[in-house]
């Protein structure tokens, strides 16, 4: 786990631009998010912070501006950008049918991270406090669990881009420092992690970056306006 | 790392997708059982609405049948991608660093295996029930083991292009129709040809001919339809 990951990496955005149902989401987003960053996107409801990380995934093309992942168009980089990532979106890919090993197992297997057997994914679950519910189908775990289930992954894949949606809903007080803690050990180690939360995050050192996307929306005429001025 | 065992993760990646398809099938008989059921009770309804004549339920069987197993196959394609959709496991899919073509596949083997393959086993009864000769069972089970993977393949374009759709299902089947009509003429007419004492096989390489070019196409123009879907 203390693996260290090149310097070099970088996610930058130029003059990003995203309009939804003739409501401009944001205009002409810039930023570079280098390793060793923890950024969070804030504003408030339907701001589209989720919809910025499904674009930053490559998830979403509806998008003006450019997104580039080591200086490389992140639309030409495909299997590599997206071998360097998690994502962990609200809903976050686990079956309820499937238990939580089963379905952790089938996560590692599609992101192509050699080899994770079972004592790994014991050990992560038992991480997450889920120790015992290895067997139990995921429809019988709570929410929080449910949520717990899905961050199992971080402790075990090696991708430097970690873009968590709301990582910290539903999770108890002990879980939020833990994941808190987690986050911040993983931008020591050189990674970036960009999320979206409404909850303040204790660090406060200068990894911590936010990009705010209240200023940058607004209906689509008043954002003309607002470029005259 | 996920370059020095690129091959091996490839197909850890497809068999991993294979297994979970399979297991959740497994989990969930009722969904498992639908088709089936359907596949049965339409055509076990013929002899009592058509007649229960036994010369006129040979000449329907072959029809009959193969109407049957694609009426059957389209309806269970609608929870192909549904509950993936909903459960953002169509995200991760499409995130996956391995091509998305091959995972698409092992999604719709799995889907031929616990839809087309069953409703192809089950087709001799079927056949027997209908009165037709045992001789011809080998072109009704040989047409529907190379036209049911078809059929499975064409419903996922179908399915893939309307998940991110409240109600898609009526779409599928507009959208899909067309394509299964050729997948009909020959499965059926494969049939017919055994039935009237001709040569089948011709009928039988068009099939082979279609699936393939299923496999190859049908891939692609899935994963297609899934990125537009859940970037919609």
């Amino acid at each position: 786990m203390d693996q260290e990951y090149p310097s070099e990496i970088m996610l930058s955005a130029k003059d990003l631009s995203c309009c939804r149902d003739d409501r401009d989401l944001f205009v002409n987003l810039n930023f570079d998010i280098v390793g060793g960053e923890v950024v969070q996107i804030v504003g408030s409801n339907g701001s589209g912070k989720t919809t910025l990380l499904r674009i930053l995934c490559g998830l979403m093309d509806d998008y003006s501006g450019d997104i580039e992942w080591c200086r490389e168009p992140m639309n030409q980089c495909g299997e590599l950008y997206r071998a360097q990532l998690i994502h962990i979106g609200h809903n976050a890919g686990i079956n309820p049918i499937l238990t939580a090993e089963e379905n952790l197992q089938w996560l590692l297997d599609i992101h192509g991270q050699g080899g994770a057997d079972n004592r790994q994914i014991a050990e992560a679950l038992a991480r997450v406090g889920l120790s015992g519910y290895e067997g139990v189908e995921t429809h019988r775990l709570s929410a929080g669990q449910k949520r717990r289930v899905s961050l199992a992954r971080l402790y075990i894949e090696g991708a430097p881009i970690w873009i968590l949606d709301e990582p910290f809903t539903a999770i108890d007080k002990e879980g939020v420092r833990e994941l808190e803690n987690l986050i911040f050990q993983h931008a020591n180690r050189g990674g970036i992690v960009i999320l979206t939360t409404h909850h303040s995050l204790q660090e406060t050192a200068s990894r911590l970056k936010r990009i705010t996307l209240d200023d940058l929306s607004g209906f689509h005429e008043a954002s003309v306006d607002d470029d005259g001025v | 790392m996920g370059e020095d065992n690129q091959p091996l993760s490839l197909s850890r990646a497809f068999f991993s997708t294979l297994k979970r398809e399979l297991k959740i099938a497994n989990r969930q008989r009722s969904q498992l059982v639908n088709p089936l059921f359907f596949f049965i009770m339409v055509v076990s309804l013929f002899p009592l609405a058509v007649s229960p004549e036994p010369s006129i339920l040979r000449t329907i069987a072959p029809g009959v049948i193969w109407i049957a197993a694609l009426l059957s196959t389209m309806m269970a394609a609608d929870a192909l991608f549904k509950h993936d959709f909903e459960d953002g496991t169509l995200e991760q899919l499409l995130l996956s660093p391995q091509p998305l073509f091959l995972l698409v596949i092992a999604k719709v083997v799995s889907h031929w295996l616990t839809t087309g393959l069953l409703l192809t086993l089950l087709s001799p009864l079927l056949a027997a029930m209908l009165f037709m000769d045992t001789n011809h069972l080998s072109a009704l089970v040989l047409s529907l083991l190379l036209g049911t993977p078809v059929l499975c393949f064409v419903n996922a374009i179908g399915a893939a292009l309307t998940v991110g759709l409240r109600k898609g299902g009526i779409l599928i089947t507009l959208i899909t129709l067309p394509l299964h009509i050729p997948v009909l003429i020959f499965g059926t007419g494969c049939v017919q040809a055994s039935v009237y004492s001709q040569p089948y096989q011709g009928q039988l390489a068009i099939l082979g001919a279609l699936l393939v070019l299923a496999i190859v196409l049908a891939p692609f123009a899935i994963g297609a339809s899934l990125r537009i879907s859940v970037s919609g």
